[in-house]
């Protein structure tokens, strides 16, 4: 093993900029790039490219007759996505580097003006994320509360049925969006390093990339509204995929722009996790939250490709008229099924995995005891992580395809429930006769765990073949994934978030708005969601805008439920907005007198992380033991500079 | 610490005798209290089975959960830091124990291969258990459904008290509508079905993906053009069902529901012969009766299945004439 020294970094790039050659696109001040130009440069390139559909394509008798151009929007929303990341700078390397120009690397504008930039730095991207998601959430919440308000009523409607239907799908596929990264993208790019003793991330650039499209997806999917909505729910099942209207272009279009962003973030953080460990980090050493990045990361740089293609089929379907899913020329709805659900249940897991490895890597922390049976928390995610891709026709039990193949797929569901049950397992073990201390993140980590008993045990009644007859397709099913995506990973991000934001912005989290906010959203998404599973059982399918009378008392107690579910969100805004601006409390070095990697650095964390990559002496939870190994050497203490850290390299 | 790690273990002996008391009252209170009212009720043999593997799920399901919530109660009780318990021991015998690891290990993986063979073996004596099993369907109900079937496609099937009775669900945008094929293959939006008799739906669409769900009848099946989706339920008494779409199907999916009714064998033998009479001119205009009735590119629709029994690959025979 050798130190710091020898270990090639990018420190010479951020410590001293090359200022007399900053090109343009760089400087501080308005005139360079940023979000200012990606915005133009995005409206010029849907422009540009709707022009360039109509001229190649207007004259096609199918499309003068359809009175709708799906090539025009098509290349339009794809150039606005381009010119989307023209604008940014997320092309200027790749496109120096493709006509055989010298690329400067990315100079690090200072100030805060560097958010609104292409940015390669991982801790920058960790903070932009964190406002991308919130922004998915909170704009998918609306959708969700205009939901439930059509729902308080069988009879009198709020929305027409059409906008009903644009609205719920809507909601669901931004939902999806928002969850594939929603802990990935803020807390795993800007932790891993930090976790791994790592400078930076193995591609900063695709890293950077990652979340400008994640941005560019969003644009796309909710381009569906101005071009009327689509009415396919979040699944978007041929035919009636092929039978919408041009919103359906923003729906396939913006799940394979996502999906770029996705593999992209996925696969850096493998690339990441596998090579930039430092010396001494051996896998038994890895903090279980890395653990579940890195199962989370194979998901989703092995499943969005199949997304990803699956999208593009439906894009050529609509547009040139291929028919990959038309029944009537040779294709087959059945086709759209099996891809999008060969994606859609590890898109499951890369949903859940990132909220166990928070709530594993959190109870330590506030039990003070070691975390309990390591190895098969480790081992249950990569298992859970490998069953995922043979589960996904339990979503067609009743699709009418091969019924001989519905015992294997019932008992591969039902085993993936063993690793899941690990983390349980785990959890409990490490309770077990701690001292508990019972704050905030501590608090929406018990929280996870009882929401996501719930939805993991109602996982097995529909895994269940002849229960899921009774349960498919309705509101029991709606209630179970809410349960485990809403009720697991988002309280598993609101505890991250108030665990590591100390740390990410050097302020803490107002505890008392935070107590309120935790079990306004507790209570209220319990009160919300398991009416829900009764209604189902009463047989109210879902997607629908009016149901039967005698299901009013416990639809209304849903609705107002969520309404005050809805509320606690913006509980949790004011409590950022209070504690991060109005009322600023420094945190301390390390508030919750954890052993992790993370917080041995100097706070904040200087550009470049580590001044010498620590050598890992042991793994991070020794609590509750006297005489325990120190968890790393950082030759020097952290934050003590040495020019011996800083060797001459660029980042790749 | 010496007194800490001598009797480690007494916390998770009493969460255990907790959890077992807790457990059998909750599951005795279930299975008889909730038990007899669960979904979907027992209007028919499928319904009534559904109900019992949801209720012996439950069963499992309960004392899981109990016992979860009962350790957190214990700690919630004993282990908080304001609380005056032991201080909390590190080291090795907090980082895993061999003993509690394989008992979970094994205790899970039982109960989850136990589910499995229970929900199989479920799932084939139940025939199906009301779920769409395709163009051939593997677990079919005793009795000639094969002749049945086969004769209802040549339109020379009959029904008479006793027999299997073949019906056809037809989805579309937005309402589901019924063919009879043993009565002329007359077509009407109302779902009428004689008590004790063993029905096979064969569920099948014009345009996107419906699904066909009898809440009552314990039946599910989705509806996809060119695909002739085979459900089967035995009804027993009569009563009135709900049948509403649990697909996704554009606009007015919330709308597309409606209700039928099984009655006695002979009230459903004069309802049939009676609006087999009422609409013969209507049925003259019909398409001829087939399994599906959307067009297709080469005769084979996606040919699921094209070597099965129930449905011989003649794509003539199997898909009906083309409509053009
Ligand atoms: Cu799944
Ligand atoms: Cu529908």
């Amino acid at each position: 093993m050798t130190i710091s020294a020898e270990r090639p970094t990018e420190v010479a790039a951020s410590v001293a900029p090359p200022a007399s050659k900053t090109p343009w696109t760089q400087r501080p001040g308005w005139m360079s790039q940023h979000l200012g130009t990606a915005m133009v440069a995005a409206l010029l390139g849907y422009l540009l490219g709707h022009w360039f559909g109509n001229y190649v394509s207007a004259n096609y008798p199918y499309i003068a007759n359809s009175g709708q151009n799906n090539i025009a929007n098509t290349l339009g929303l794809t150039g606005m996505v381009l010119g989307w990341l023209l604008g940014i700078g997320a092309l200027n390397y790749p496109l120096a580097k493709l006509v055989g120009k010298d690329a400067p690397a990315e100079s690090e504008v200072e100030g805060w003006s560097k958010y609104f930039r292409y940015s390669t730095n991982h801790k920058v991207v960790g903070l932009q994320y964190v406002v991308g998601v919130i922004l998915f959430m909170f704009t998918g919440g609306l959708l969700a509360m205009a939901i439930r308000t059509e729902l308080l009523n069988p009879t009198t409607h709020v929305f027409g049925p059409g906008t009903y239907a644009e609205i719920v799908s809507e909601h669901g596929t931004v939902m999806m969006m928002m969850a594939t990264s929603i802990i990935v993208g803020p807390l795993g790019n800007y932790l891993v390093p930090l976790m791994i003793g790592s400078r930076r991330m193995a591609f900063p650039r695709i890293e950077a990339f990652s979340f400008w499209v994640f941005v560019a997806g969003y644009m796309v999917i909710f381009s569906a509204l101005p071009y009327g909505g689509f009415t396919t729910g979040w699944t978007g099942y041929a035919p009636l995929q092929t039978q919408n209207g041009p919103g359906m272009i923003s729906y396939l279009l913006g799940f394979a722009v996502i999906g770029l962003g996705m593999m992209a973030a996925g696969f850096n953080i493998a690339v990441t996790i596998i090579n930039y460990r430092a010396p001494g980090m051996t896998w038994s050493r890895v903090p279980i939250f890395v653990w579940s990045m890195l199962a989370t990361a194979s998901l989703l740089t092995l499943a969005t490709p199949v997304l990803f293609s699956a999208g593009l089929f439906g894009l050529l379907d609509k547009t040139v008229q291929t028919a990959f899913y038309v029944g009537e020329h040779g294709g087959s709805s059945y086709l759209w099924e099996n891809l999008f659900w060969f994606f859609g249940h590890p898109e499951v897991y890369i949903m859940a995995l990132p909220g166990f490895g928070i709530a594993a890597e959190l109870l330590p922390v506030f039990t003070r005891k070691p975390l309990f049976a390591y190895k098969v928390a480790a081992s249950g995610m990569i298992g859970v992580a490998l069953l995922s891709f043979f589960v996904w026709q339990h979503h067609l039990f009743q699709s009418g395809i091969n019924p001989d193949m519905r015992p294997l797929f019932m008992l591969t569901t039902e085993m993936i429930s063993l690793p899941t049950g690990f983390i349980y397992l785990v959890g409990l073990g490490t309770m077990y006769r701690a001292k508990i201390r019972w704050e905030l993140p501590m608090l929406f980590v018990m929280a996870l765990f009882f929401n996501f008993l719930i939805g993991g045990v109602t996982g097995v009644f529909l895994s269940d073949v002849p229960v899921n007859v009774t349960v498919h397709g309705g509101f029991f099913v709606l209630s179970h994934f809410h349960y485990t995506i809403m009720g697991g990973l988002l309280f598993a991000f609101m505890a991250g978030l108030y665990y590591w934001l100390p740390k990410m912005t050097g302020r803490m989290m107002n505890k008392s708005i935070g107590k309120v906010h935790f079990w306004m959203m507790f209570v209220f998404f319990n009160l919300t969601f398991f009416p829900m599973f009764i209604i189902g059982l009463l047989g109210q399918p879902r997607r629908v805008f009016t149901y039967a009378s005698n299901l009013q008392g416990l639809n209304d107690f849903a609705s107002i439920s969520a309404f005050l579910l809805g509320t606690s969100f913006l509980v949790f805004a004011w409590n950022l907005v209070y504690s991060l601006w109005i009322n600023p409390v420094k945190a301390p070095a390390n508030p919750w007198d954890s052993l992790g990697l993370e917080w041995q650095t100097a706070s904040p964390v200087p550009a470049h992380n580590f001044d010498r990559i620590p050598v890992i002496l042991t793994d991070p939870y020794h609590y509750s033991e006297p005489g325990a190994p120190a968890l790393a050497d950082f030759g020097g203490g952290a934050g003590a500079s040495t020019s011996a850290a800083s060797t001459e390299s660029n980042p790749a | 610490m010496a007194k800490n790690n001598s009797n480690y273990g007494s916390d998770l002996r009493k969460i255990l005798w907790i959890w077992a008391v807790i457990s059998i009252i909750v599951d005795v209170l279930f299975w008889f209290l909730v038990g007899p009212h669960m979904a979907p009720g027992r209007l028919t043999e499928t319904a009534k089975n559904d109900q019992m593997d949801l209720n012996i799920l439950m069963i499992c399901a309960l004392p899981v959960i109990v016992g979860v919530w009962t350790y957190w109660g214990w700690s919630l009780t004993h282990w908080g830091a304001k609380q005056n318990g032991p201080e909390p021991i590190g080291g090795p015998a907090a980082r895993s124990n061999l003993k509690v690891q394989t008992w979970w290990i094994a205790s899970s993986s039982v109960l989850v291969l136990a589910l499995a063979i229970f929900g199989t073996l479920a799932l084939i004596m139940d025939h199906g258990s009301g779920g769409g099993e395709g163009p051939n369907p593997v677990w079919m109900p005793d009795g000639p459904v094969t002749q049945v079937e086969t004769a209802a496609l040549n339109g020379t099937a009959t029904w008479s008290p006793g027999k299997i009775l073949p019906v056809q669900v037809i989805g579309q945008q937005w309402k589901f509508t019924y063919r009879y094929p043993t009565f002329g293959g007359f077509e009407t939006q109302q779902l009428i079905l004689p008590a004790n008799t063993t029905i096979v739906f064969n569920v099948t669409s014009l345009d996107v993906i419906h699904s066909f769900w009898a809440y009552q009848l314990g039946v599910k099946a989705d509806a996809n053009p060119g695909v002739n989706d085979v459900a089967f339920t035995e009804t027993k008494g009569t009563g009135n069902f709900e049948v509403r779409c649990s697909e996704l199907c554009g606009i007015w999916h919330g709308a597309m529901y409606n209700s039928g009714a099984v009655v006695s064998q002979s009230t459903f033998q004069q309802w049939a012969t009676s609006t087999q009479a009422a609409t013969a001119a209507n049925t003259a205009l019909l398409p001829k009766f087939a399994w599906t009735y959307t067009p297709d590119a080469n005769g084979a629709a996606g040919g699921y299945y094209p070597d099965g029994n129930l449905t011989p690959y003649s794509s003539v025979q199997v898909y009906g004439a083309k409509q053009s």
